[in-house]
């Protein structure tokens, strides 16, 4: 396991509040990482500093073999380097069918030209056609992404992230408004891209981490309080008081 | 009429199908348009019986020159979102530029006429002073500005038809996309883009003859002995042509996969981003896109309005332009056909006079009166309760019928 | 030069006592003035400009009271001579034609005449300047300050070196120290221009080094004109500004012409004139052994000419060289038409000196500008950015609440004829009128659009052209006026360089006056409080109890009345017309954008910034105001690459992005 993402010492300050407080963090590929924490501690932005959305005040954020700083990149330079991100509230684009959907993620070259006279290759359509498969969304491919129930939009946004082939998968609370039988398949996907991948999942849901069975990391008033299996963690006495409150 | 849609929601699921056939709404629209061509020549005065006059055939075919920067506006803001209040400028400048070899070249002619007369042949130099000398009298200069060095050349100013827009195009949209301007800051941006470009084109020293602006440009050099009716008719067809073509190629790069990417930036840019898409390069494409298709129509409508000044540019011609594609129906290019087509015939007829005043007894309705404030107020109407505009409509009886 | 002695002379006789004692000199008889025309009465019936001054000397031994009323009348044709007894009278027309005689002394009605019973005295133009000369002199030295003052402008206007002594008399006798330093300007003024003594014309000309005033410095320009001229030497009676050297300071052509001109070189014929020796030349379709059709270049031409030149039919064509060899034997350069050179050295020096404090005086001047076209634009844009702040809609018809603002301005001037009532009853009827259609916009359209703000934008667009239109129905398409009254009127002015109307002013306090309204309702008071909650989170303060809906409307209704109060303001120093809010809408938008949404001071910022721009810009470019607007909106779109959340940003979360 070599190390994807390295984050050292980022801090970022909103108004005054300091979400993230000199934060390092690091994972390799393939690994599956739990992050939890309290409201508050920073796991969004954390997300958002890592996909450059949110540009951190001070720290480095490096990324694969070659060390690449990614603060320097865009959002779309970060997402085509192979970092995907799945989204709290679940983020399709509800006008457009579930076929389109996965299409737009798919990887393939995304300049406006290339993209202009795509066609449809056979290995793109049996790709869609298993991801939908995987997804339980082969039924509906062609429907309105926005006439799918909540879960099967979680689904087709975890579809859509696989699309991508990235690398590194970045997923906010993705068992949020699933059934049991629905979290379960979830917990599945996600230990089954971990394989070959990093992902790493924010949950609130201790059940749901216990079930991924892998490294735990805590946040906390925007730095890392522990880190270490679910049963470690847990019995650190510092997470306790921060969980329960003293 | 019924035009059935091709809304992607309900593609049909075999994918090998041809994009014609995936689309049908684009047959049907190029079946009504050669239908109206065929007609409009069959009665038209200069090739046809005469049941339309010649300034009827220069209505329409201005008419689907404004349905064409219609469709690249639908373009840009029903599909991609930018609610851009300058497609107009786009499209005067493209008239500018046409408009600048229509007169130099009818001016140069009918100078070397003149001098022809004297005994001694003019030198290049005579002529381009004469030639000068008789665009620039009316606001008082006798030199040729820098920017009319080619006006003579007929290639030359095709290519600033479309360059002209596009570079302005491409550079504003750089920097406006580049700092993520967005929504109602975009839209006042592109408008005092606009404004700049109306109030310098005002200046009379900005060497396109300020208010005046270009004029005579219905006389085609070349074809000076061609009948008006029967120009007309050549510029009707153009102009189908035209729009048929913009429709074809818009239709087709919509239907894809780039029409996908664009709608979903509309509809969440952010996510998009996320997907590893370049956002900002895909809405300069479109932007640029339309403004070039825009500078284009504006090519073809100004030969046939003769005239063409600053006031055509300023901004409440490009608001205008999204009034109709609003009350035609955002996001379907038929829809933008449909309502500039008949916002601006229903607007010339009854500004034009054509329309019959009512008596109300204690009032008068005069339409040229009344008209601005229908339109205003059905505007308003329209965005309030139907905010598919009448595109929507389609879909309404489409969905009823089966 | 006789005249002005005699001038001279009854001036200093009649200035003093006229000035110490505002009564009449006490007179022997009770018809003095009568009595002293009877003695010229020949000379006043039938003046010629020879006999004018003998008239004016008998009036002076006279010292009669009314002499000045006396002249003024006899220049206008107001003197009648009765026949019969020769007596002088004033008249009044009647009704019937006929006329009343009035008593030249005493003012009384002496009888009725027919036009036939009497002579008007009908002096000519020359006769009347000669009466007019003197009267302004006689008036200079008038009890009355304002006729002095009324004197010393018309002198002003007319300068001529007859003047100068009448001043020097009345600058002595004058108590006003106003007056007195504008009489020693113009005495300045007319000696720097007429005196013949060197020493005594530039001491004068350092008099008026410093000073600003329009008539100094168009005095002083008129000293340093220069005409061109050219010489084989340089002459050394001539008063040289500068020389011109052919190539560089004059171009070679030129400087040929002028020589060429006044005959002393061969003339060198243009183009034109060429074309016109070839083509009186042609013979057998040929110029010069040269085909006419291959005449269509210059290279031709000129060959063909050469052609004729060697057979001597044209003048010979003088060469590059030969033109520079005629050139280098004169001296060609700029001389002053005054021939002193200590003269128009003063007045070089005297000019140079008041240029520092010129550019300080217009640099204030346009700064007064830049801060009226500011307040006009913050009375214009806080209407607006107050409404984009809170609901983050853009109001297209906000221009056309400018416009209902001064309609309603007009319409209460036709009812109201005072011009100051009609003012106090129109501010804020006009704010009422804009709050309600504003509230009314708001409940209709407004509020049903709230989550599509392009919409919202285009669905207020409808509604502007849909106002515009219904004005120009109700008040038809001319300008309508909105009159200030006469306090508001006038202007202040600081000199010659500076001066602000009153209007500009009065617009100034009243965008001052809104300016600490806003912030006294933002800050402190409830609606203020609630207003910001909803500016900063909406949905948070909806979970405080607020209810955004009618803070929406209340803020709409706010921005709206004052849009409407903007308009009155507008129209007094605009006119009013159905698109004068088309007119400033975009302008307002510039202002929200550049100050940054949803704040006073932003918007305060905005409207400086694009005021100072729009200004300073002209400053550079004074007769092009369409430039200035260009450049400005270019530099906008600039600025908004650099603060796309204009001056003042919100920050934070708050921002909303």
């Amino acid at each position: 396991m070599t190390t994807l993402l390295e984050v050292s010492d980022v801090s970022v300050t909103f108004d005054g509040f300091r979400a993230i407080n000199e934060l390092s963090f690091a994972i390799g590929q393939p690994e599956l990482r739990a992050v939890i924490g309290p409201n508050g501690a920073g796991k969004t932005t954390f997300m958002d500093i890592v996909t450059g959305k949110t540009r951190p005040d001070t720290g480095r954020v490096l990324w694969g073999e070659r060390q690449v700083d990614l603060l320097r990149l865009s959002e779309s330079q970060i997402a085509r380097t192979g970092i995907g991100r799945k989204f709290q509230k679940p983020t399709v684009f509800e006008e457009q069918s579930v076929r389109e959907n996965l299409a737009m993620a798919l990887a393939n070259r995304r300049g406006p030209l290339s993209v202009l006279t795509w066609k449809a290759t056979s290995r793109d359509r049996a790709r869609i056609d298993e991801l939908a498969e995987e997804t339980g969304l082969a039924e509906r491919l062609d429907h309105r992404a926005g006439d799918l129930s909540h879960g099967q939009k979680q689904w087709l946004e975890i579809g859509m992230l696989l699309a991508q082939e990235p690398r590194l998968l970045l997923v906010d609370e993705p068992a949020a408004g699933m059934t049991p039988a629905e979290r379960e398949h979830t917990t599945d996907l996600l230990k089954s891209a971990a394989r070959s991948r990093a992902v790493m999942v924010i949950e609130h849901d201790m059940e749901f981490i216990r079930r991924l069975e892998c490294r735990v990391t805590v946040l906390h008033e925007g730095a890392v309080l522990a880190e270490g299996s679910l049963d470690h963690v847990t019995r650190n006495q510092q997470v306790i008081d921060v969980y329960l409150g003293r | 009429m019924a035009m059935p849609v091709s809304e992607t929601t309900h593609a049909p699921p075999a994918p090998r199908r041809s994009f014609l056939h995936e689309n049908p709404s684009v047959l049907w629209f190029m079946a009504c348009l050669g239908l109206f061509t065929l007609i409009v020549s069959v009665l038209s005065e200069g090739m046809g019986t005469g049941a339309i006059s010649t300034s009827l055939v220069k209505i329409l075919g201005m008419t689907l020159c404004l349905c064409l920067i219609a469709i690249a506006m639908d373009l840009v803001w029903g599909y991609c979102g930018i609610l851009s209040l300058g497609h107009f400028a786009f499209f005067g400048l493209g008239g500018y530029a046409i408009g600048m070899w229509l007169m130099y070249a009818r001016a140069e002619i009918v100078v070397r006429d003149n001098l022809a007369a004297g005994t001694i042949p003019p030198t290049e130099t005579e002529v381009a002073e004469a030639v000068a000398a008789q665009i620039f009298g009316v606001v008082g200069s006798s030199e040729l500005p820098l920017i009319w060095s080619f006006a003579g050349s007929l290639p030359f100013q095709l290519a600033m038809v479309v360059l002209v827009p596009g570079l302005l195009a491409l550079v504003f949209g750089w920097l406006a996309f580049r700092s993520r301007v967005t929504g109602v800051y975009l839209s006042i941006l592109t408008q005092a883009m606009t404004l700049a470009l109306s109030l310098y084109l005002f200046q009379n020293d900005t060497g396109l003859r300020g208010n005046n602006g270009l004029a005579g440009l219905q006389n085609i050099p070349g074809f000076l002995d061609v009948p008006q009716s029967v120009l007309s008719v050549w510029f009707f067809w153009a102009s189908a042509a035209a729009l048929g073509a913009g429709y074809l190629f818009f239709a087709w790069v919509v239907s894809g996969k780039f029409g996908s990417v664009i709608r979903a930036i509309r509809d969440n840019e952010t996510r998009v981003r996320f997907l590893g898409y370049n956002v900002e390069g895909y809405k300069l494409f479109v932007f640029t896109l339309t403004a070039v298709i825009s500078g284009i129509a504006g090519a073809l409508y100004y030969p046939q309005a003769g005239i063409i000044n600053p006031a055509e540019i300023a901004p409440i011609a490009s608001i205008y332009l999204a009034v109709w594609v609003a009350i035609g129906g955002r996001g379907r290019l038929y829809g933008a056909v449909i309502g500039a087509a008949a916002v601006s015939l229903l607007s010339s007829w009854l500004t034009g006079g054509g329309a019959p005043n009512i008596d109300l007894g204690f009032y008068r309705i005069v339409w040229t009166d009344w008209w601005l404030v229908l339109l205003g107020l059905g505007f308003v109407l329209v965005t309030l309760f139907f905010p598919r505009g009448i595109g929507g409509l389609f879909d309404y009886l489409v969905r009823k019928k089966p | 030069m006789q005249r002005f002695i005699h001038i001279a002379t009854l001036l200093a006789c009649l200035a003093l006592p006229a000035v110490m004692s505002a009564q009449p000199a006490l007179a022997q008889s009770d018809t003095p003035l009568q009595n002293v025309l009877q003695t010229v009465r020949e000379r006043v019936a039938n003046p010629s400009r020879g006999t004018v001054p003998e008239v004016l000397d008998a009036l002076l031994a006279a010292e009669a009271p009314g002499t000045v009323d006396f002249l003024r009348a006899w220049a206008e044709r107001g003197v009648y001579e009765r026949q019969g007894d020769g007596l002088f009278f004033f008249a009044r027309e009647e009704a019937d034609r006929s006329l009343t005689l009035l008593d030249i002394d005493r003012g009384t009605e002496a009888g009725q005449v027919g036009s036939r019973d009497v002579n008007q005295i009908r002096p000519n133009a020359g006769v009347r300047r000669e009466i007019g000369a003197a009267l302004v002199q006689f008036e200079l030295t008038d009890p009355d300050p304002a006729r002095r003052r009324a004197a010393l402008e018309s002198a002003a206007r007319s300068p001529d070196p007859d003047q100068i002594p009448a001043l020097e008399i009345a600058i002595e006798a004058e108590s006003d120290p106003a007056l007195a330093a504008r009489m020693a300007r113009l005495h300045s003024l007319l000696i720097a221009r007429f005196e013949t003594d060197t020493a005594i014309r530039v001491a004068a000309i350092e008099n008026l080094s410093g000073d600003i005033s329009t008539e100094a410095r168009r005095v002083l320009n008129q000293l340093l004109a220069t005409r061109a001229g050219f010489a084989e030497t340089l002459p050394e009676d001539t008063n040289i500004a500068r020389i011109r050297t052919p190539g560089q300071d004059i171009e070679l052509a030129a400087a040929y012409a002028q020589l060429s001109d006044a005959g002393l070189a061969p003339p060198r014929p243009g183009r034109n004139a060429i074309r016109d020796a070839l083509r009186a030349n042609v013979v057998n379709g040929s110029v010069g052994g040269i085909q006419v059709h291959q005449l269509d270049t210059d290279a031709a031409r000129r060959e063909a000419y050469r052609a004729l030149e060697d057979a001597g039919t044209v003048p010979p064509l003088p060469s590059q060289a030969e033109m520079e060899a005629a050139v280098a034997t004169h001296v060609f350069f700029d001389a002053y038409l005054e021939p002193d050179r200590a003269v128009t050295n003063a007045a070089r020096d005297a000019l140079d000196s008041t240029r520092t404090v010129i550019s300080a005086w217009q640099f204030l001047g346009i700064t007064l500008d830049a801060l009226s076209l500011a307040s006009i634009f913050f009375l214009a844009a806080i209407g607006l950015a107050i409404t984009f702040g809170v609901m983050r809609v853009i109001n297209m018809a906000h221009g056309e609440f400018i416009m209902m603002g001064a309609y309603t301005g007009y319409v209460v001037q036709t009812l109201i004829p005072s011009y100051t009532l009609s003012l106090v009853v129109a501010l804020p009827l006009a704010f009422a009128v804009a709050f309600a259609a504003g509230v009314t916009m708001e409940r209709l359209v407004i509020r049903h659009l709230y989550t599509r703000p392009l919409e919202t934008l285009l669905a207020t667009f409808g509604i502007s052209i849909a106002l515009q239109q219904l004005a120009k129905n109700i008040f038809g398409t001319q300008a309508r006026p909105l009159t200030a009254p006469d306090w508001l009127a006038g202007a202040i002015r600081f000199n010659d360089i500076v001066s602000i109307s009153t209007i500009r002013v009065a617009i100034f306090v009243m965008a001052l006056m809104f300016l600490l309204l806003l912030l006294y309702i933002l800050n402190r008071t409830r609606l203020g409080l609630e207003v910001r909650a909803v500016t900063q989170n909406p949905g948070m303060a909806a979970s405080m109890g607020i209810n955004p809906g009618r803070i929406n409307m209340l803020t709409f209704g706010l921005g709206s009345g004052i849009a409407g109060v903007a308009g009155v303001a507008i129209g007094l120093y605009a006119q009013v017309t159905s698109e004068m809010g088309a007119n400033y809408i975009v302008q307002s938008f510039m202002t929200v954008v550049v100050g940054g949404v949803g704040s006073v001071f932003g918007t305060l910022a905005g409207a400086g910034l694009i005021g100072a721009l729009q200004k300073g810009i002209e400053w550079f470019n004074p007769a092009n105001t369409l430039a200035a607007q260009t450049y400005m909106v270019l530099f906008i779109i600039l600025f908004i690459q650099f603060r796309p959340k204009g001056i003042v940003a919100l920050k934070g979360r708050a921002a909303g992005d």
